[in-house]
């Protein structure tokens, strides 16, 4: 089981909420280059260790927040609303 | 078969059972050399069968596999053994259906009995749109000509009696995408077959070598890694090894490794868990696999069971397994055939996943000169197998991309070419 901490929510089971991926860096439509937009859509840094991510908190206050994972671990820290 | 050196026979069989004479070993345990023509990371499957390849299609034969644990250690022994050729895409079809050829001649090929039992393949639908998919499956198939048709709820059950095609269950069963030619393959023994052949062809297998970078030169990023570069070598755990090609066939680790090179890739890795039951009596005579419900099952020769899933919803290069999937995989079975209530799980385990955004694989030449990628395996690395190989040393050994494989180069990414590959096990419908 791994636990996230939502925010508003609380210590929960990740089942209760949903995995949104590591956070990219949006470019600005207007302005990016195709090869710019393709890479912030598909290419990941997909580490193993911390990474920062976006979770979903579908079950419960169904708000977004960032926390940070340990990828090789599922220990997370520093929750916070975003 | 004599160029893969000592013969498997009956009668060897009889006679070492007679005799109780020692096997002679499969594979060497060669000393590194400090330059190789090609250098293979990831010693499983489809690292060693693209070693295979590269030395019996291509005359290559100064060839390293270099794998940080043993060989067929990461999904070539961990996924659930069944093979298949009945996607979605046009491109998925003619590549999945030359990896079952050669699946069907591989005991010949490398004089190994590798267990393929072509039994029947059952994709069950459980909704209208299910069945909507299957028939679009179906038509695609056949166009290409492959063994492929919808069935009714009464022929499933002709073909496997112990599933429950009543009206009244929680997800009845309204048809079936049935693929005569699929089938389950003993996965340690295709490993076993290829290490054996390269290594009589004069591949080095280095296990317990990790890799800790790739070497580049004249790249745009760091160290000269990244695009417009060339790669020069490999630095591991036992030394620089130089090479003018290095091949990333890796599974889990393949966004790891690639890093390395300074090709980003368009890929999360998942873990996947599976289980097995104990032996009891064959009844089952098919694989059966379940979109809907996240399950797939096939009875090995032994008797057991073995069930898999999809991928789990997080992200992890952690491999434990979880109550939450046990719980979920055994109501879902339960579904589908009631009478298996009692049986008892002997074990569950699970392996990694990399998945891409269209499930299908990347693979072929990258934008760093000699750096190759045979990676996104997502859960369809062990029906690839074969096929993988003998495109990846084709690629290698011309320079260019295999006709099968063009369609999955990495730079569909930036072009916004993508293969949706919707008939893929981790796809619900």
């Amino acid at each position: 089981m791994i636990v996230v901490n939502c925010p508003h929510c609380g210590p929960r089971n990740s089942s209760d909420l949903r995995p949104c991926g590591e956070v990219t860096t949006r470019p600005d439509p207007a302005t990016a280059s195709l090869s710019e937009w393709r890479t912030y859509l598909y290419l990941r840094e997909n580490p193993a260790g911390w990474v920062t991510e976006t979770w979903y908190c579908r079950s419960g206050c169904r708000r977004y927040f960032t926390i940070e994972r340990n990828t090789a671990t599922n220990e997370t820290r520093s929750s916070e609303a975003s | 078969m004599a160029r893969h050196g000592y013969k498997y026979s009956a009668g060897k069989l009889i006679r070492h059972g007679l005799t109780r004479g020692d096997w002679p070993r499969m594979w060497r345990r060669p000393e590194a050399r400090s330059s190789y023509d090609v250098v293979i990371i990831g010693g499983g499957l489809h690292g060693l069968a693209t070693a295979y390849y590269l030395a019996h299609n291509h005359g290559m034969t100064n060839i390293a596999v270099v794998d940080k644990g043993y060989l067929g250690g990461g999904g070539s022994g961990r996924n659930t053994a069944i093979v298949r050729s009945n996607y979605l895409t046009p491109e998925g079809v003619a590549f999945y259906d030359r990896s079952l050829d050669l699946y069907n001649s591989m005991a010949q090929d490398l004089n190994l009995n590798v267990m393929f039992s072509r039994r029947g393949h059952l994709t069950l639908a459980h909704t209208d749109s299910a069945l909507r998919t299957m028939h679009w499956r179906a038509e695609v198939n056949k166009l290409q000509g492959i063994d492929s048709s919808v069935i009714d709820p009464q022929e499933v059950k002709k073909q496997a009696p112990s599933l429950d095609v009543s009206a009244d269950t929680r997800y009845p069963i309204l048809g079936a995408l049935f693929h005569p030619p699929g089938g389950i393959v003993r996965h340690d023994a295709v490993v076993w077959g290829y290490a054996r052949a390269a290594d009589h062809l004069g591949v080095h297998m280095l296990q317990e070598t990790e890799v800790l970078d790739i070497l580049c030169e004249g790249g745009e990023g760091p160290d000269g890694k990244g695009a417009g570069g060339r790669v020069t070598g490999v630095r591991t755990s036992r030394g620089d090894i130089s090479a003018p090609a290095v091949v990333n066939c890796t599974a889990g680790w393949a966004s790891l490794i690639s890093n390395m090179a300074g090709v980003p890739l368009p890929i999360t890795t998942h873990p996947l868990q599976a289980a097995v039951t104990e032996p009891c009596k064959v009844f089952l005579p098919t694989v059966v696999v379940s979109g809907s419900l996240h399950v797939y099952v096939s009875q090995t020769d032994r008797g057991e069971l073995v069930f898999g899933a999809s991928v789990d919803p997080v992200g992890t290069y952690r491999v434990n397994g979880t109550l939450e999937f046990t719980e979920e995989l055994a109501g879902h079975v339960l579904e589908l055939m009631p009478g298996i209530s009692k049986m008892r799980l002997l074990r569950q385990w699970s392996g990694l996943c990399d998945m891409t955004p269209d499930y299908s694989p990347v693979m072929g030449t990258t934008q760093v000169d000699g750096y190759f990628v045979d990676v996104g395996w997502g859960t369809y690395g062990f029906k690839a197998g074969p096929v993988a190989g003998e495109t990846m040393a084709e690629t290698i050994a011309t320079g260019r991309d295999a006709d099968l494989i063009a369609p999955f180069t990495i730079s569909r990414f930036t072009e916004g070419d993508l293969v949706g590959e919707k008939g893929a096990a981790a796809v619900g419908h």
